[in-house]
């Protein structure tokens, strides 16, 4: 897919981004840390009921010859898995905002979300980088 | 100029030009004074080729090998006979000078062998994925031990005395660097591990349970009955397994093993005074992205060929650094290849009709020694037996060219009169006559 | 032939050896029964007897034979051609140590085989023990680790053992961030937390790092010199200052001894534990990964902890011959890091190899290192390449060098791995490639002692060619290579959905159209 930052989610500097409905947030990585990473071949991905804290790891995603840690946006406790994502990996690369999700988190500090960029700003820190 | 180098006078001038420095020393301007070796190095002057072959046949010479007397040493690697075809595959240049395969394009021959391999091991321990090798047989049952706390978090090994010696302490060398504990469960009066003080030994906090089949005085164990005792918490259960006798043994994987490891040495390699040789590992598919060592897959290039590659890399070191599955790079490819080829060689009947052979004339050893057992249980190729004169009978055998096995008394105190007999297809019924009557020899001696 | 034969050829050439079994075929036949014919149930209980044999292949001898052969002819090797593979030193494999290895003595001797009747192989292991000793100026040698990396491990549980027996419990170790991955990875084996320390401008380690890092819960800095960049760090005496001052100890990693045999001594630079790569420095054959061995030197506080058996001189009371002996002895040892004593057949051919070049030769092998690889760093700097492909660090080297790739990505479009990949297509080998990860797209290029210059010449000649290939047409290396028995691969469908066995009419996994190679972006945190 073409390089894209959809207007409605939120950004983290480390390339992961947030939609957040109520007090619930979906996680997932941005269109740019999938391109860096290459083809993605495994999830790590954590269990239901995990904690995530904010700029902290809470999985790993792997290509062919690098792992990453995948960073939460925000903190919260983990409430669904994309489970999808163990027999098709590569829906990360093919559709990093939708099928690509990774993890929805009930979230325990709504007041993160302010340190949060917006798409604008997170162009400007691509654009930087 | 050694013959190994190419570089004559003239290259030198023309290379130190294009450098632009005017002689070799130059180059190692980085090199402090201070650290300088400030002499030549203090080692005798080179050899021809000739005289170096001349000296190192002269230590040869100084050798007994089992090619200059019958012998029935075993105790974990084995006098067979390696056919000729493995020695002409694996010292084909094209197998025995690259490196690792990382350029997949240039290394199919390698990458395709090692499928081949792992194919093989699977085969031979009813474990569904199996690495391309480890270094050998102890190291690999401390790696399974690292995967194993990897996996479960847990501290504590439980291994039966009837492991290898060198496997229980290059485990305990191992778990003292990662702060994991190592007891041992004994045997019985059979030769067999105690099941009931396995039971006891296996608490929660047990990260793996260790057997080995056939144990290390070659009893079979009873697999079945002790997996289920060792997984009682959760535990995984680690069996080493000599190869070769997987032919007619219901194999380890089959039985309740997590995990199957052992030494390939009887697998087409040399006795090579103890190594190189190789550790072959397989295990349950949940564990394939925890497992040691490099992995060959299939896959197809661009132009839908099929072709393979060394996959699930990200476990590895090159990779993963620090937090990697384990340490290893360099394994032992080339034994695997051997091993591969001495099991094609062997084949579906072959290792079946081999393993047979070994069982009978064990049989048969076992009957006509005569001696007091220490293990009382089914043997396939080798058997503990008591005498109490092994001093005589070591000294009249070894005038004779006979080497009658090994003495379990350096590593089993208990067993301190214990020899240890291994047969191979090598082992004739006329060898085992002359032990036989050597023994018999010795022991007419003690009552006279 | 159309392609679709050709196709058909091609899938014909992959068929393994288990595919190519027919019921009936064998290569084997066995030695005669001369035993009682006992029926297997009498000798074994039933739940122990395996139900149905292994799938094993069914061929005869010709068709095995064939088999590899073929197999061999899709491998590249050292024997063929120019193999630059940084940091692995692909030099020649004297033949005659092959011949020397298979000599039955060797080949044939037990392990268990009782000392008064092994005394070659001891007295052989003992001399090696000194020449290694000699050539790393430090007095005390285990040949028991089985490669580079199991060396690695022994020196961490050695200086794990060191610490304890002084009554201090450390936990660090230090690394630099430009170390081989198996560093970090024994660390954490050895039960450690891995602290990397920087790369300073020159090259060399970051030595205010390194200070602020050296604290008194600090057991060891792993460290290669030189380093691999190829480069020697001068600050080597400084490092070993600041990092005994912690009561620390330094660990050298072998693997680019090449470059200094005769020149600089690790002892001498203050380590106190050395491994050896006995298949790269010392000419062991790498059997596509293997077999190798990792003796380790170690100074003489280290002495007592080393593993066991030791082999040992003694000489006896009556004058006579020296006997050698395995001293199980050693009450403070780490124990057992393997099985036997090592990989003996290795040690014969490195004796054979150090014996044969003698202490002049070494130093030898060592210049001609250090000025093949300046030479075809200075090659690699002429214009025409420089601008695409610049020196990481622009000075001298020592045995290995490394480019970056940078350039010729932004101005070309095509990649450290592209430029690889067409080297195939030149038959040669390509250097290790995005490594260490601190150069961005790396070529680390390590070509050896063994090399003619007009190799290095041709291997230049065909880096510009690539270059100048690209400037008209990038594609050509992006899709590179295409002289190969197969071109790029499906990477990523054997990660995810892994066939790590022959499975009966199973399809092989992958697409065609997925089969590029990425690159890899450098590991660790998006």
């Amino acid at each position: 897919m073409p390089e894209s930052y959809p207007e409605h989610l939120l950004y983290h500097p480390e390339h992961d981004w947030a939609q957040i409905e109520g007090d619930v947030a979906t996680f997932g990585i941005t269109w740019y840390a999938q391109e860096a990473l290459g083809e993605v071949v495994f999830v790590d991905p954590p269990e239901v009921g995990a904690t995530t804290t904010a700029n902290e790891s809470y999985a790993e995603v792997e290509s062919v010859k690098a792992v990453s840690d995948v960073f939460a946006p925000l903190s919260g406790e983990i409430v669904e898995v994309n489970t999808g994502l163990s027999d098709a990996p590569e829906k990360i690369n093919d559709d990093p905002y939708g099928e690509g999700w990774l993890v929805k988190v009930r979230l325990s500090d709504p007041a993160e979300r302010d340190s949060l960029l917006d798409v604008a700003a997170y162009r400007d820190l691509l654009a930087d980088g | 100029m050694s013959r190994y180098t190419s570089t004559t006078e003239r290259d030198r001038g023309e290379m130190l030009a294009a450098i632009g420095v005017d002689s070799v020393e130059a180059l190692f301007a980085d090199v402090p004074e201070a650290v300088r070796l400030q002499r030549p190095l203090a080692l005798p002057g080179g050899l021809s080729e000739q005289e170096v072959h001349e000296h190192l046949s002269a230590l040869a010479a100084r050798n007994r090998s089992a090619e200059d007397e019958v012998t029935f040493l075993g105790a974990g690697m084995y006098d067979h006979y390696v056919p000729a075809v493995v020695e002409s595959i694996t010292q084909r240049s094209e197998f025995l000078t690259p490196y690792t395969p990382y350029q997949p394009e240039i290394s199919q021959g390698g990458l395709q062998t090692m499928f081949e391999f792992q194919t093989a091991v699977s085969e031979l321990t009813g474990l569904p994925v199996a690495n391309a090798s480890l270094y050998e047989g102890p190291s690999s049952i401390a790696a399974a031990g690292y995967m194993a706390q990897l996996e479960n978090g847990r501290s504590r090994f439980v291994a039966s005395r009837g492991l290898h010696p060198h496997s229980r302490e290059a485990l305990a060398t191992y778990a003292k660097g990662f702060g994991a504990e190592v007891s041992e469960v004994p045997l019985d009066e059979r030769g067999a591990t105690d099941i009931d003080a396995l039971a006891a030994a296996v608490d929660d906090d047990a990260a793996a349970v260790f057997l080995q089949q056939p144990n290390f005085l070659g009893t079979v164990e009873d697999l079945g009955p002790l997996a289920e005792a060792a997984k009682r918490t959760g535990a995984m259960l680690v069996c080493a397994a000599d190869p070769l006798t997987l032919g007619i043994l219901e194999p380890p994987g089959r039985l309740g093993a997590d995990i199957c490891v052992g030494e390939g040495q009887t697998l087409g390699n040399r006795l090579d005074f103890g190594g190189p040789s190789f550790g072959f590992f397989a295990a349950d598919e949940r564990y394939i992205r925890k497992m040691p060592g490099r992995i060959a897959g299939e896959t197809v290039d661009v132009e839908g060929r099929r072709g393979f590659v060394l996959t699930l890399q990200t476990r590895e070191q090159h990779i993963r650094r620090e937090r990697a599955t384990n340490n290893i790079c360099t394994a032992q490819a080339l034994n695997a290849l051997a091993g591969v080829v001495y099991l094609s060689w062997l084949g579906r009947r072959g290792v079946v009709e081999l393993g047979e052979l070994m069982l009978r004339r064990t049989a048969y050893a076992r009957e006509q020694l005569g001696l007091e057992r220490i293990n009382s249980g089914p043997v396939v190729r080798e058997f503990a037996v008591r005498l109490p004169d092994l001093d005589a009978l070591f000294a009249r055998a070894r005038a004779e060219g006979v080497n009658p096995g090994y003495r379990l008394g350096r590593d089993y105190p208990e067993y301190e009169d214990g020899l240890l007999v291994a047969i191979t297809e090598r082992r004739t019924r006329r060898d085992i006559d002359r032990l036989v009557a050597l023994v018999a020899g010795v022991r007419e001696g003690a009552v006279a | 032939m159309d392609s679709e034969e050709a196709h058909a050829v091609a899938q014909a050439e992959t068929l393994t050896i288990f595919e190519r079994s027919r019921e009936g075929r064998r290569a084997f036949v066995a030695p005669a029964l001369d035993v009682p014919d006992v029926p297997v149930e009498e000798l074994l209980p039933a739940s122990a007897i395996r139900a149905d044999p292994p799938a094993l292949p069914e061929v005869s001898e010709p068709e095995l034979v064939r088999h590899y052969t073929n197999l061999s002819k899709r491998n590249f090797d050292v024997d063929t051609g120019f193999y630059p593979l940084g940091s692995c030193t692909m030099k020649h494999n004297p033949k005659v140590n092959e011949r020397v290895a298979a000599l039955p003595g060797h080949a044939r001797l037990h392990p268990l085989q009782d000392p008064a009747y092994a005394q070659g192989a001891l007295e052989l292991m003992w001399r090696l023990q000194g020449a290694l000793a000699e050539i790393a100026g430090l007095p005390h040698v285990s040949l028991q680790p089985s490669a580079g990396s199991h060396g690695e491990l022994a020196g961490l549980l050695l200086t794990r053992a060191y610490h304890e027996q002084r009554g201090e419990h450390r936990h660090k170790v230090l690394t630099p961030d430009t170390a081989h991955g198996t560093n970090p990875a024994s660390v954490v084996m050895a039960g450690y937390e891995v602290v990397k320390v920087g790369t300073a401008d020159d090259g060399g380690i970051d030595l205010d790092d390194l200070r602020a890092k050296s604290t008194d819960d600090v057991a060891c800095l792993m460290l290669t010199n030189p380093n691999t960049l190829g480069l020697f760090d001068s600050h080597i005496s400084e490092i070993a200052e600041v990092v005994h001052g912690v009561g620390a100890t330094l660990y050298y990693d072998g693997a680019n001894l090449n470059a200094v045999m005769g020149v600089s001594r690790p002892g001498d630079m203050g380590f106190d534990i050395v491994h050896f790569n006995l298949h790269k420095t010392f000419s062991q054959p790498h059997g596509g990964g293997g077999p190798g061995a990792g003796p380790i030197a170690v100074s003489d506080r280290i002495e007592p902890f080393l593993p066991r058996p030791q082999v040992v001189r003694r000489a006896p009371d009556n004058g006579g011959e020296p006997r050698y002996e395995l001293d199980f002895d050693r009450p403070m040892s780490i124990g057992r890091l393997r099985g036997f004593q090592g990989n003996y057949g290795v040690f014969v051919r490195s004796y054979a190899y150090i014996r044969s070049l003698g202490g002049d030769g070494l130093r030898d092998v060592s210049d001609t290192a250090v000025l093949n690889a300046n030479y075809l760093r200075a090659r690699l700097a002429e214009e025409g390449i420089a601008e695409y492909l610049s020196i990481a660090f622009p000075r001298l080297c020592m045995h290995e060098f490394v480019l970056s790739g940078r350039l010729a990505k932004q101005k070309l479009g095509i990649r450290t791995l592209d430029i690889a990949k067409r080297l195939l297509d030149h038959r040669v080998h390509p250097p290790t490639v995005y490594f260490p990860l601190l150069v961005d797209e790396a070529l680390m290029i390590e070509p050896t002692e063994t090399e003619t210059k007009e190799t290095l010449d041709a291997f230049a000649d065909s880096i510009r060619a690539i270059l100048e290939e690209a400037q008209d047409d990038p594609e050509i290396a992006r899709g590179a290579p295409y002289s190969t028995p197969v071109r790029r691969l499906d990477e990523a469908a054997a990660a995810r959905r892994p066939v790590v066995r022959q499975r009966a009419g199973g399809e092989p996994p992958g697409d065609p159209e997925r089969a590029a190679d990425r690159p890899a972006s450098a590991s660790g945190a998006l």
